[in-house]
């Protein structure tokens, strides 16, 4: 049991537990989820279709911040990559083309995975701090955008390209699932090689990891890249969500809740130690407390204050300090028993 | 939450026109502020600078076509323009470099209603009239000629003078999906639409802000149809066109026929909006003109030939229902 509170993902999912019930407990529909044409429709499973680019964002954000970095321009790329699918697609003579719809895609990826290289280019060949660095894309990604849809929205009629936000694969949105997939991905390629160690070796320290035989600049490089790529999976999953590439509100503020997210899921932004399983709950804590308040109907005027209260209330709970306290409150109810011990250093999030 | 981040593209941009303007029309600008004295071989081309707010929508973009349509040489005027991508600090620079240049007038879209108190007297020190187009300020009013824009309640009113007439006599759930919190055309659209209906048998059951983004009209109305139930909502007042698109999506995802099942009222009238009304699946928009470059032409041209010129003038909005968009939509510049 002990072992259970201490996990360093007990707080998170407690508080998305509790999100969850508060919500089922105003209003008990939340929770229904029902099958039409051998596909889920409920709250919860809008929540899992939501949470998709904010999850590949968030995925990207935890690596690069695991090497002590930061990515600041991911809603820059997404705005610039549903830009660049959605004119291709507009202008084409067939948008409803599987084919068409596919190098739209692969061109958006690549012109990400350029930006993602670019930022890391920026932050470990150059050397520049990664909060800069990736703020020169951040402030003018989204001018490039504007560039390709010429300043308006782009709108397109494209099945296939609709397909990506809305469509359904085995009963699940299939929006959701590339989000499975990035995080089965993920988990495999950083913990079941020493990828992952590695990552958090050039985070804890690259100079003592450069010296110690491991290719810091790569690395560095690489999950700058692998940044891009993601938030450019995200902007066209915004795109296909509204079937329209709106340069100017796609990915607004995304580079911060993804921070948070990774935050909440127990990543220390000092970089070294990551927990993609935390980012992953830190992910549907948000999008959970994005539809609370729809949910609860607290009205827009004080919905960013609610936002920050519950938020304030989730960090302050998972803050080190607090659980020793709780600890030693826990351990002074049990001490009557011979076997309480309270002096365990709890671990640091 | 529109406010974006091009301030160093924004500053870069301005400073580097600034320097091209200064450089390139430093010459006759000096002479073109007592032009019409001299009478100059320019003869009575009025120039004009244009400080717009950027090119942040579809709706912009109209607006500044119109402008740039009206101020053209061939209506005797010469128009510098600037687009300072939502930095107000931009903005009021570009105005600076106007009054440095000496041009005969100046046309500002203020991108937010403080902080103007300053330039514009500096504006009204070197007699250079302004008049304020689209948005206001809230600097003191002999500051400015004119301003020239919308009427965001009246529209609001519109809409809800068709929802009222339409649906008013029996019981209608409604939903409302608001405009950026704080902004003046989300405050306006949604207390001119509430007045129309209020004593009809209209209730709105819910209202949350959509951000006027087509994202945040989708996400905000699939919640709106978990809550209540998509047989538990009749209508939705959408306070922009992008919304009640994002609104259409969610609808039919949740497997109801937008505009039937459900019926959309929507203001703005851009393109895809018209589309939608002409498809059936948005039921009445009413108009947010864009198209005000003749007006404030007209004004400016009287402010500097000396006349004087109504202070407040709104643009005159239209309405659609399905068959008056049919008709409309294949003359829309917009």
């Amino acid at each position: 049991m002990t072992a259970v509170y201490k996990h360093r993902l007990f707080w998170p999912i407690v508080s998305l537990i509790t999100l969850i019930a508060i919500n089922a407990i105003a209003r008990p529909q939340f929770i229904k989820i029902t099958m039409r044409d051998g596909e889920l429709y409920g709250p919860l499973i809008s929540i899992l279709r939501e949470s998709a680019p904010l999850m590949l964002v968030a995925l990207g954000m935890t690596i690069v911040i695991a090497t002590r970095g930061i990515d600041l321009s991911v809603g820059a790329t997404m705005a610039v990559s549903g830009a660049v699918a959605l004119t291709i697609i507009d202008g084409s003579g067939d948008p409803g083309n599987l084919g068409t719809v596919l190098t739209a895609c692969v061109v958006a990826l690549l012109v990400s995975l350029v930006l993602g290289a670019w930022n890391g280019f920026l932050v470990s060949v150059v050397g520049i701090q990664p909060i800069i660095a990736t703020l020169v894309l951040m402030l003018a990604g989204r001018g490039v955008a504007l560039l390709i849809t010429g300043g308006f929205i782009t709108t397109v009629n494209s099945e296939p390209f609709a397909f990506i936000a809305s469509g359904y694969l085995v009963a699940l949105p299939f929006a959701f699932l590339i989000g499975v997939v990035a995080i089965v991905v993920m988990s495999l390629v950083e913990r079941r090689t020493a990828l992952g160690v590695l990552t958090e070796a050039v985070g804890i320290n690259p100079e003592a990891s450069r010296l110690a035989g491991v290719r810091s600049r790569s690395i560095i490089w690489g999950a700058y890249m692998v940044s891009g790529v993601l938030a450019g999976v995200a902007g066209l999953i915004y795109a296909s969500n509204i079937r329209a590439a709106d340069a100017n509100a796609a990915g607004v503020f995304i580079e911060l809740y993804a921070i948070l997210a990774v935050v909440l899921g127990g990543t220390s932004l000092n970089g070294g130690k990551f927990s993609i399983a935390g980012t992953v709950v830190g992910v549907l804590i948000i999008q959970t407390l994005e539809s609370s308040i729809l949910f609860l109907g607290v009205s827009s005027a004080q919905s960013p204050v609610f936002f920050g209260f519950v938020v304030a209330l989730v960090v302050v709970v998972q803050s080190p300090r607090m659980r020793e306290g709780l600890a030693a409150l826990s351990g002074r109810m049990r001490s009557r028993g011979p076997g309480a011990r309270n002096d365990d250093k709890v671990e640091v999030a | 939450m529109k406010k974006r981040f091009l301030t160093s593209m924004a500053l870069t941009g301005a400073a580097a026109f600034a320097l091209t303007a200064c450089s390139s029309d430093g010459g006759d600008a000096g002479s073109s502020g007592d032009a019409s004295g001299d009478g100059g071989s320019s003869g009575d081309t009025i120039v004009v600078g244009f400080a717009q707010t950027g090119s942040e929508s579809g709706w912009r973009s109209a607006n500044t076509e119109s402008m740039k349509t009206a101020f053209s040489e061939e209506n005797g005027f010469e128009l510098i323009f600037n687009a300072a991508d939502n930095d107000t600090a931009a903005q009021i620079e570009a105005v600076r470099g106007f009054i440095s240049q000496g041009v005969d007038a100046i046309v500002i879209a203020p991108i937010v209603e403080d902080g103007w108190d300053d330039v514009l007297q500096e504006a009204a020190d070197a007699d250079i009239p302004v008049i304020l187009e689209d948005r206001t300020v809230s600097a003191s009013d002999d500051l400015y000629a004119a301003w020239i824009g919308l009427d965001f309640e009246q529209e609001g009113v519109k809409a809800g003078e068709w929802a009222a007439e339409m649906y008013g006599g029996e019981e209608t759930k409604m939903v409302v999906l608001e405009g950026t919190t704080g902004s003046a055309p989300a405050n306006d659209r949604a207390t001119g639409f509430d007045a129309a209906i209020e004593g009809t048998m209209i209730e709105k059951i819910d209202s949350q802000t959509g951000d006027f983004t087509r994202d945040g009209g989708k996400s905000v109305m699939e919640g709106f149809i978990q809550n209540y139930g998509v047989d538990n909502i009749d209508l939705v007042y959408a306070h922009n066109d992008d919304m009640a698109l994002g609104a259409i999506e969610a609808i039919k995802a949740a497997g109801a026929v937008p505009g039937e099942d459900i019926k959309i009222i929507s203001i703005d009238a851009v393109h895809d909006g018209m589309q939608a009304l002409v498809d059936g699946e948005i039921n009445y928009i009413v108009e947010c003109n864009p198209l005000l470059g003749d007006l404030v032409a007209a004004a400016v041209s009287a402010v500097v030939n000396g006349e004087e010129v109504e202070a407040v003038q709104y643009v005159e909005d239209l309405a659609f229902d399905q068959a008056a968009a049919e008709a409309a939509l294949p003359d829309r510049k917009y």
